[in-house]
């Protein structure tokens, strides 16, 4: 690497430095914009102990669902975890803790952790079991809690395009949580599905600025799809 | 006759006025968007990134790029905008939304709503639920009237875990619409043929009945 070059060429090298119990925040929305290659290196490693921050945890055998395969999350972090049998019979066991977070407020968390902001006020979750043990305070009449951010050791992200700056740029509803995720971890690594050259990318269109990526790799994707349904059509 | 899921939807999309953002939950609220009236514009808003839902797509236009909140696949209708989590979740709490729909366990005489956890049974998860009954502007609950067992879901205090407290203020059921206010529910409408007899027995929290109460029209 030399400069602003951010490319690696082997998932070894794009997860280099990954330990047990580090966390790791990953993007992805289900099974749609999620770095397969990445977690894929990450089963492969064996890591142990890991915190994983990422609105759902895959399905039974594929996205962040393999990782529960070798027991190597000890925590999870979302707003949602209903697709898996695996999670479920790990959960019940007391395998796997699992910190049941509001979808936006989980957001918000990786929002402000990439932005330096500690903690922040949110009405969503006051009065429930979310706001239990946290402060609480009324801004004009309204009850709010206070949140802290999240940041990761390890921020895994899929993004359509990067430049070998580490500009990137999202397809469609892959974006999701990934440029949010991008900006929270210490090392931040992108899985891409195509790396174009330094000027390729028009600078206004770029979605996540290099400066928050530290290693980009050229991935390929099953893009595996959760729920199809199509209409009959004209 | 109590109300199908459909009549329900059906009841539900005569909400909405022309030009608003809604958002709408999983099963019920989500047939809503099947029975927009012609005449008006809404935009549909999905909280995993997208304002402007298209249709499902055709075999042709299937991309795993492009889901709904649900999970499912779906297409972007002309006019849409595609956006990261956060700044989704900025146009629901900031109240951008004008309308979100979503089901529910139990709504009480506050407008607070349980519909997302059962103590005992497994947690799935909120998703964006919490964020949406803190943000939306108006927020409607579809739900039957009472459970399978006859136990009325409008209560004077929900007893399940909330997903938001004093939120709801209109709730459309398979016997009924009612807004919630004053600490109570008031009955609004009545689904043709019912008796608000029913109506009455299968409401546990406080119930008020002003004048007469028409018969939705349902079409």
């Amino acid at each position: 690497m030399a400069g602003f070059d951010k490319v690696v060429t082997s998932y070894a090298d794009a997860m280099h430095g990954l330990e047990d119990n580090m966390t790791i925040i990953a993007g992805g929305f289900g099974l749609c914009g999620i770095p397969e290659g990445l977690i894929a290196e990450v089963k492969r490693m064996g890591t142990k102990g890991l915190t994983v921050v990422s609105n759902n945890c895959g399905v039974d055998g594929f996205g962040l669902g393999v990782l529960l395969e070798d027991k190597q999350i000890k925590k999870m972090v979302s707003s949602y975890v209903g697709e898996n049998a695996l999670f479920e019979k790990q959960l019940l066991n007391g395998e796997l803790e699992v910190e049941l977070t509001p979808q936006g407020t989980l957001a918000e968390k990786m929002r402000a952790g990439g932005a330096g902001i500690p903690a922040f006020y949110t009405a969503t979750g006051f009065g429930t079991p979310v706001g239990e043990g946290k402060e609480s305070r009324q801004f004009n009449g309204r009850d709010y809690i206070l949140e802290e951010a999240i940041t990761g050791d390890f921020a895994i992200i899929k993004a359509w395009k990067a430049d070998r700056y580490g500009n990137c740029m999202y397809r469609h509803t892959a974006m999701n949580f990934n440029p949010m995720a991008a900006t929270a971890g210490k090392i931040t690594v992108v899985e891409v599905e195509e790396i174009v050259e330094v000027g390729e990318l028009e600078p206004s269109q770029i979605h996540t600025p290099g400066i928050y990526v530290d290693r980009v790799i050229q991935g390929s994707f099953e893009k595996r799809i959760e729920r199809l349904v199509t209409s009959k059509g004209a | 006759m109590a109300l199908s899921r459909d009549q329900i939807a059906m009841r539900v999309a005569q909400e909405f006025e022309d030009g608003n953002y809604v958002n709408l939950g999983i099963g019920i609220p989500t047939l809503a968007a099947n029975y927009v009236p012609k005449h008006i514009e809404v935009m549909l808003q999905s909280e995993n990134g997208l304002l402007g839902m298209g249709p499902y797509p055709t075999e042709d236009q299937v991309d795993a790029d492009m889901i709904n909140a649900g999970k499912e696949t779906v297409t972007a209708a002309a006019g849409a905008s595609i956006f990261d989590s956060a700044e989704s979740f900025a146009m629901i709490r900031g109240g951008h939304v004008d309308f979100t729909v979503l089901g529910a366990f139990e709504v009480d005489v506050s407008g607070s709503i349980a519909s997302w956890m059962i103590p005992g049974k497994l947690i799935k998860g909120m998703g964006g639920a919490m964020d949406l009954v803190a943000g939306a502007k108006n927020i409607i609950v579809t739900m039957t009237h009472a459970d399978k067992h006859g136990n009325s879901k409008l209560l004077p205090a929900c007893t399940l875990p909330l997903t938001g407290v004093n939120c709801i203020t209109r709730i459309i059921t398979d016997l009924a619409v009612l807004e919630v206010k004053d600490k109570a529910f008031h009955l609004r409408e009545r689904a043709p043929g019912v008796d608000i007899k029913e109506i009455i027995e299968k409401t546990a929290g406080k119930l008020v009945i002003d004048g007469d109460i028409p018969e939705m029209t349902i079409n």
